[in-house]
């Protein structure tokens, strides 16, 4: 692997998403207690547990949908959500548009899709490129066509969103992520508002991205996709890591009684 | 009671003079409003926490006090202010200020009830607050505006009958000089009735024509 980032020359090197104590409160309770891990480029990253375990929670801190309430997010050697300033080093808050900057490194996959409806799957693609990253109109709309057929949507350019089926929106909602060329994909969850016969057709595109080389954190009960795609699992439950290792580990050999209890649980539904 | 239709005849031409004069008031002040009051929408929405006490100052300001009150103050005040524009000018400011508040808070809440996930989606993607709600939020909030906002400015239209006071010769005026030089009081506040019942209908059909022309999703 080549990198050029300051992130290389560090102990942890490679590392391109590094994640240390990150924890989150809403009110009293808490969601995270303390979570670390790290993410090597090019690799997939699927994390399990049962619900309310706070692995969406997980994803949505990493972007700063959610602010975390303690810990460092590290992108490509990047401090993420803010930076260390002055002498003692004092945390500060990234003003609105560094961070909007920011998040458009990490691509967002949402459980319901989230398309803008009042626009059409191309126009849900291109205006990321138009708006946020500045390219011409005809250039916006060639890479939004580009990441179209990349998911197999070319005919479907022009239709809006309640013209699609769910796979249809989920596809052109990856393409929306993948379009802004981000560094890491997070997916919350992405099969999880589908039809059944439709889950396969996002679960292939999602391989196909994870044999490209792109670098994703997948939120899933998809254990097979999980087996298939994952470089590393992580099992969450209660707000803590459990468990985490390779799928074939995690899957086969489980170490604690709680990933166990959890696999055959779903693994037998 | 005998009505006096000479009279009834005598007004209809007279009164669609004062009709001009109230449309064209409504007309300009409801493109002040409308434009006003949908950027001070977003304005509380997404602006600086300063701005967004500014405007909630000045929409409890305005809901918190008769248009009356507020048309003698625009009246009295330009002028001490150094702008000496008439009463026409005058009574366009003070409808145009008033409407903007109430569609201020239109827009508030209509931009501000469009599902949570858009926002998210729109921020993953990296659009800052400006950009989503011009090119998010607001795209899809007109339609479901049209119906509060045809509210609003049917309340513009009628409230244009208050301008009289400060002697700009729209339609209730040109009524009142009616009276004032046959003394007819029940057969004019009448035809003013269907003059204001006629306009209000034709803007209340304009609406729903636009409303069933926008698209919906």
């Amino acid at each position: 692997m080549t990198t050029d980032t300051p992130f290389a020359r560090r102990p942890h090197e490679k590392s391109l998403l590094s994640v240390r104590g990150l924890r989150k409160t809403f009110g009293e309770r808490e969601i995270l207690k303390g979570i670390s891990f790290d993410v090597m480029a090019g690799q997939t990253l699927v994390l399990i547990g049962p619900s309310g375990s706070g692995k969406t929670t997980v994803l949505r801190c990493l972007n700063y949908l959610e602010t975390p309430t303690a810990g460092a997010i590290e992108l490509a050697g990047e401090p993420v959500g803010g930076d260390y300033v002055g002498e003692p080093p004092r945390w500060v808050p990234l003003p609105e548009h560094r961070l909007a900057l920011q998040r458009s490194k990490f691509g967002f996959v949402f459980q319901r899709f989230n398309l803008f409806p009042h626009l059409t799957a191309l126009q849900n693609v291109a205006i990321g490129p138009r708006k946020v990253l500045g390219l011409s109109a005809a250039a916006a709309q060639a890479r939004a066509a580009q990441q179209l057929a990349r998911v197999s949507l070319a005919e479907h350019m022009d239709k809006r969103p309640s013209q699609l089926s769910g796979g249809q929106q989920q596809r052109v909602a990856i393409a929306r992520a993948l379009a802004m060329e981000p560094r890491l994909i997070l997916f919350d969850e992405p099969t999880s508002a589908l039809d059944p016969e439709l889950v396969h057709e996002v679960l292939d595109v999602m391989g196909d991205l994870a044999r490209e080389g792109m670098t994703m954190i997948v939120v899933t009960h998809e254990m097979g996709f999980a087996r298939r795609a994952a470089d590393k699992v992580i099992f969450m439950a209660d707000g803590h890591i459990v468990e985490e290792g390779p799928p074939e580990d995690v899957f086969t050999a489980p170490r604690e009684d709680k990933t166990r209890r959890f696999l055959t649980h779903v693994l037998n539904r | 009671m005998t009505i006096d239709w000479a009279i009834v005849e005598m007004a209809i031409p007279l009164l669609a003079v004062g009709t001009v004069m109230t449309l064209k008031i409504a007309s300009v002040a409801t493109l002040f409003g409308l434009t006003g009051g949908i950027a001070l929408g977003l304005v509380s929405l997404g602006g600086w926490t300063w701005m967004r006490w500014l405007v909630r100052g000045y929409v409890d300001f305005i809901r918190g006090t008769p248009l009356l009150i507020q048309i003698f103050i625009v009246f009295f005040g330009l002028p001490l202010m150094g702008f000496r524009l008439g009463e026409f000018w005058a009574g366009v400011i003070a409808l145009s200020l008033n409407s903007a508040a109430y569609i201020a808070e239109i827009a508030r809440g209509t931009v501000g009830s469009v599902e949570k996930g858009q926002t998210e989606a729109a921020k993953s993607i990296g659009m800052t607050q400006g950009k989503i709600l011009f090119y998010i939020l607001l795209p899809q909030s007109i339609r479901p505006m049209v119906p509060a906002l045809t509210n609003d400015i049917i309340t513009l239209l009628k409230n244009t009958s208050l301008l009289s006071v400060i002697s700009v010769y729209e339609l209730t005026r040109s009524g009142q000089a009616i009276i004032a030089s046959h003394f007819a009081p029940l057969e004019i506040f009448a035809l003013l009735a269907i003059y204001y019942y006629a306009i209000i209908s034709v803007l209340s059909w304009i609406s729903r024509v636009i409303e069933r022309r926008l698209p919906a999703w």
